[in-house]
């Protein structure tokens, strides 16, 4: 085997070896999709977000405009203040109102924006001030099963 | 008396082994030190380096694609099958990404490499010395660190994550052609899911520094067996076969660890 060979070989091997790298980062993974846009930062409080999670997505009419950025617990009020990361394609009107939902009953939980009719829009660093909170199913269930406790004995 | 004598020799037995095992464990870290400090004169020669990411990596390439291919595509018959039991068919791409690249695509690639360049590269090191191949370099002022050794160790460091980052796309190929061709889950799912699932950081890094450090563990463990071969026959056959199963318990060892830290990384995310 002599040197060229080997040195087109090798070339190829690692040529298609980071290829091979290469199409993870963009094809398998979502490099692609979080880096290149520019994007604005929202803030929007919470009394409860549940199952909440870093790198959720945020939609909009089912569509992906965004992502949770940060999730931390204001010190006075205990609340929960989630930082949203939005495209800058994409711009919401002051009276937005964020909620964060479930997609099916046991699918990943997002926020859902839906959008007002305020001619003004929400700038960088703005904060979103009308939110729902997650809805817990265990409260729900209890709530359910309070209610049919103090409706009197079953039948 | 008879009994007292072999529980004595029992006894000899587990200390000579202990001891062999330390002195074994010391001589190798040493050897390792020795490989690092001839780095400069492998990457010097990068010839011989090529030469080797030659016979390690390009000769592996049909084996370790191959197996990809299969391995991504029972994942993807498997997973779809259970999956469906609880209507999440749908994740099948998430499932079979997540596996591969995290798992499946550095430890099988590892094992796969361990048995397919460490062992020629044990045998091949193993030979030199009893045929004394090593000892007439030294004679004619040829360090068979620098010659040998180093351009071996880092063309199957070199190799190795290549070839893991291999194994997983053709898995994912794989995966692809069963849960997407054959068995009918939507394609645009399939990706979207993944995408959405997998993130380069930390996922894909996790998996690329595992196949860097499984790399390491085989090309060092392959190259330290055949430099320890005992210089006869029956000496070669053993190191290669404690090449193979040393490298592969270490790979799997190492993974454990390995993933004992990511996760913690990952833990409050």
């Amino acid at each position: 085997m002599n040197r060229a060979t080997i040195d087109l070989w090798v070339g190829i091997f690692v040529t298609i070896g980071i290829g091979a790298v290469v199409f993870l980062a963009l094809k398998v993974g979502n490099l692609a999709t979080l880096e290149t846009k520019p994007s604005y930062h929202l803030d929007a409080n919470f009394d409860n977000i549940g199952g909440l999670k870093q790198r959720a997505p945020v939609k909009a009419a089912g569509v992906i405009v965004g992502r949770v950025e940060s999730i931390k617990l204001d010190p006075k009020t205990y609340e929960a203040v989630v930082g949203l990361r939005i495209d800058t394609g994409y711009q919401f009107s002051k009276d937005t109102i964020a909620s964060i939902l479930t997609s099916g009953l046991l699918g990943e939980v997002y926020i859902g924006l839906e959008i007002g009719g305020d001619p003004q829009m929400l700038a960088d660093g703005g904060r979103i001030a009308k939110t729902q909170s997650a809805v817990v199913l265990e409260k729900l269930i209890s709530q359910f099963l309070f209610d049919k406790a103090s409706s009197g004995p079953a039948k | 008396m008879s009994h007292s004598n072999s529980l004595s020799r029992g006894m000899r037995r587990i200390g000579a082994g202990t001891i062999r095992a330390i002195s074994r464990t010391g001589f190798m870290f040493r050897f390792f030190l020795a490989v690092l400090l001839k780095t400069p004169s492998a990457l010097h020669r990068l010839q011989l380096t090529a030469r080797e990411i030659y016979f390690a990596g390009v000769l592996s390439l049909v084996v370790i694609m191959v197996s990809g291919l299969f391995v991504g595509m029972v994942l993807g018959l498997q997973g779809y099958d259970s999956l469906n039991k609880y209507g999440a068919g749908d994740s099948l791409g998430i499932f079979v990404g997540l596996s591969l690249v995290r798992e499946l695509g550095p430890v099988v690639a590892g094992l796969l490499f361990a048995s397919r360049a460490g062992s020629a590269v044990t045998a091949e090191i193993g030979l030199m010395k009893t045929t004394e191949q090593l000892s007439a370099m030294e004679m004619m002022a040829v360090d068979p660190l620098a010659r040998i050794v180093a351009p071996r160790f880092w063309g199957g460091v070199i190799s190795m994550p290549l070839l893991a980052a291999l194994f997983s796309v053709m898995g994912v190929f794989g995966a692809y052609l069963v849960g997407v061709r054959l068995i009918g889950v939507d394609n645009g799912t399939f990706w979207g899911n993944m995408q959405a699932g997998i993130d380069f950081w930390p996922d894909i890094t996790n998996g690329i520094i595992k196949s860097v450090v499984f790399g390491i563990a085989v090309s060092l463990i392959a190259v330290f067996e055949g430099y320890d071969a005992d210089p006869t026959a029956e000496g070669v056959s053993a190191a290669t076969t404690r090449t193979v199963v040393g490298g592969s318990l270490a790979i799997l060892a190492l993974d454990f660890v390995l993933t004992v830290f990511m996760f913690r990384g990952l833990g409050n995310v």
